[in-house]
């Protein structure tokens, strides 16, 4: 009986976890490469949560195959954005570039809710396919087919990026930019182009991350900024701009929150932003980074 | 001879603003007004830290609500007078700030953006779970509930915060402060104390906020607590500071006006809230574009038009 209760906590931490690890990826990925630190990055999710939602609602798509759609969409509006808003302040010295891009992702992130209110009305809106109630146990512990759907996406989509990064060329000049901006442009590196591309990523990671929010959770036009801040929290555990670490932290972000859940009960959400703020004010490196 | 203009200016429209209740008793133009001024307390209170130090703090709201929440508590359920739950609110949340100040200031650059924020959604969420309840105005009060003095006050709240401000924008402490804005590292090789000078701005722009909560706490019939912390308290000041002027005495004023204004006509025509996503264009145009906000292009214009006169 309690090792039953452990373990099925254990595994909605993990399933809750992986898609943490995947909304927080998007942002790692623009942070480490680029020094942007987007915190529209869940209004980007919102808006892939709510396009998921018109096309089952509208066109009657299944979420897990409207999943490629949402990533192009989202993809193609984080570039628009990239190229409208932030193209022009990337060449700034490095502290600057980070203070701006950081008020100009602040200012999207009012200016988005407003939007999404006046077009999908301030009402709470979920996606439930035919399988969402469904699950099946093992070892006495129940997985629902959503949880376990989602569990297998994030997995999927971090690995993909995962070789995209280390085995493409793009990955490589991805890698370069992110290592030394100047270096990178002097080998003939095309650095414009791969912010581009690496921007428009982290808007599609953050698109596909919605789908999975909209099929498990809910999407409302105010909850963008309750997902940035997850995924913040997520980043500064991976240690700031480590891709590969977000999925891991995502994990432990999960299980540490519906383990204390059942301790703290409200206070749960509380505690990982506190200790995203002790990390951040003790160990900025994050938890597995070196000094 | 320019500074006496000015000064009689200023003069001028703090009499019309004393007088106004005399005039009208209209609740409406009341109602405009007394938000402007609650505005300015708390854009030009953000203005300190914000604008003159440049350091982003996300995490204003927590300071208002505190403010706002110390000072309700001393004046309905202690039963205190007034002023002294005001002072209250102003010095509970000086005195959080003080407490947290060292440990905040540890983070620098974005990290103090995101930090402070964080900061303010952990209080926001404890105090929707600790005081679930709405904290509503007893009957009695209801009853004789009357806008004049609340005018009052939030035109009192907001003349200090201005004259605070003024009186830093020329002393020695807002040099220390402009020069931590422009070049942290350069001010503290030069001799400023910027940790100290830091821990100073954000005392002073932490007890004006209290200051502002403490308006709050005697204008609203009913609130929850949670609500105070709400991000939108911090967030309005910043985008009002911004698109007015950071940095700048009348960049807040502009801006507050601007804002209660663009609010009350965008309601009569668009759904509630728009004018948060205008503010939030503006935002952006000023940080891309205009970093001085109206306040430049005001001077801009005039200084064009002085050229074009001659």
């Amino acid at each position: 009986m309690m090792f039953g209760l452990v373990a099925q906590t254990f595994i909605n931490g993990i399933t809750i976890g992986a898609m943490y690890g995947l909304i927080a990826v998007g942002l790692s990925l623009t942070f480490g490469v680029m020094k942007i630190l987007n915190v529209a990055h869940g209004e980007f999710l919102m808006i892939g949560g709510y396009i998921a939602f018109w096309l089952f609602t509208r066109y009657d798509i299944d979420p897990l195959l409207g999943l490629p759609l949402v990533a192009i969409a989202l993809f193609l509006f984080g570039a628009v954005f990239y190229k409208i808003l932030f193209s022009g302040l990337v060449k700034f010295h490095e502290e600057i570039k980070m203070k701006n891009t950081l008020l100009v992702a602040f200012g999207l992130s009012l200016i988005f809710p407003q939007v999404a209110r006046w077009l999908w009305t301030a009402d709470e809106r979920g996606i439930t396919p035919f399988y969402s109630g469904g699950s099946f146990p093992i070892l006495g512990v129940r997985i629902g087919y959503v949880p376990l759907a989602g569990l297998i996406v994030a997995v999927v989509v971090i690995l993909a990026l995962h070789l995209l990064l280390t085995k493409t060329y793009f990955g490589k000049s991805v890698r370069a930019t992110s290592e030394n901006y100047k270096a990178a442009k002097l080998v003939g590196i095309n650095v414009n182009r791969t912010y581009l591309v690496t921007f428009s990523l982290g808007a599609a990671l953050a698109g596909l991350a919605g789908v999975l929010v909209v099929m498990t959770q809910a999407v409302v036009p105010d909850m963008g900024m309750a997902w940035t801040i997850k995924a913040l929290i997520v980043v500064v555990l991976a240690g700031i701009g480590s891709v590969g670490g977000a999925f891991f932290a995502g994990i432990l972000l999960g299980v540490i929150e519906s383990v204390s859940a059942i301790f703290m009960g409200p206070y749960t959400v509380a505690l990982g932003m506190g200790i995203f703020l002790l990390i951040l004010m003790f160990r900025p490196q994050g938890l597995f980074g070196k000094a | 001879m320019n500074n006496w203009k000015q000064f009689s200016i200023n003069g001028g429209i703090l009499v019309l603003l004393i007088l106004v209740p005399l005039i009208t008793s209209r609740t409406d133009v009341l109602t405009w007004l007394y938000l402007t001024l609650v505005y300015i307390a708390l854009s030009q209170s953000w203005n300190i830290i914000g604008g003159y130090t440049g350091q982003i703090n996300l995490g204003h709201a927590a300071f208002f609500g505190i403010g706002a929440l110390a000072a309700r508590y001393i004046w309905l359920h202690f039963g205190l007078p007034l002023p002294l739950a005001v002072l209250g609110g102003g010095l509970a949340s000086m005195i959080f700030a003080l407490a947290i100040g060292v440990l905040v200031f540890r983070l620098k650059g974005i990290y103090f953006i995101i930090g402070t924020l964080v900061l303010a959604e952990i209080l926001r969420l404890i105090f929707y779970t600790i005081l679930p309840e709405a904290d509503v105005m007893p009957m009695k009060l209801l009853g004789a509930y009357s806008l004049v003095p609340r005018y009052y006050l939030s035109l009192l709240i907001a003349v200090i915060t201005v004259a605070v401000v003024y009186w830093i924008s020329r002393s020695r402490l807002g040099l220390g402060l402009m020069s931590i804005r422009d070049d942290e590292d350069a001010a503290e090789a030069s001799g400023v104390d910027t940790q100290r000078y830091k821990l100073l701005a954000f005392n002073i722009s932490t007890f004006l906020a209290g200051l502002t909560g403490g308006i709050y706490a005697y204008y609203s019939a009913a609130f929850r607590a949670g609500g105070l912390f709400e991000p939108v308290w911090t967030f309005d000041a910043v985008i009002i500071v911004f698109v007015g002027g950071v940095g700048t005495i009348a960049g807040p004023i502009i801006g507050s006006v601007f804002f209660v204004l663009l609010k009350q006509i965008l309601s009569l025509y668009l759904p509630g809230g728009l004018h948060v996503a205008v503010f939030g264009v503006l935002f952006i145009i000023v940080v891309l574009y205009l970093p001085g906000g109206l306040i430049e292009l005001m001077t801009k214009f005039r200084k064009r038009t002085s050229a074009g006169d001659q």
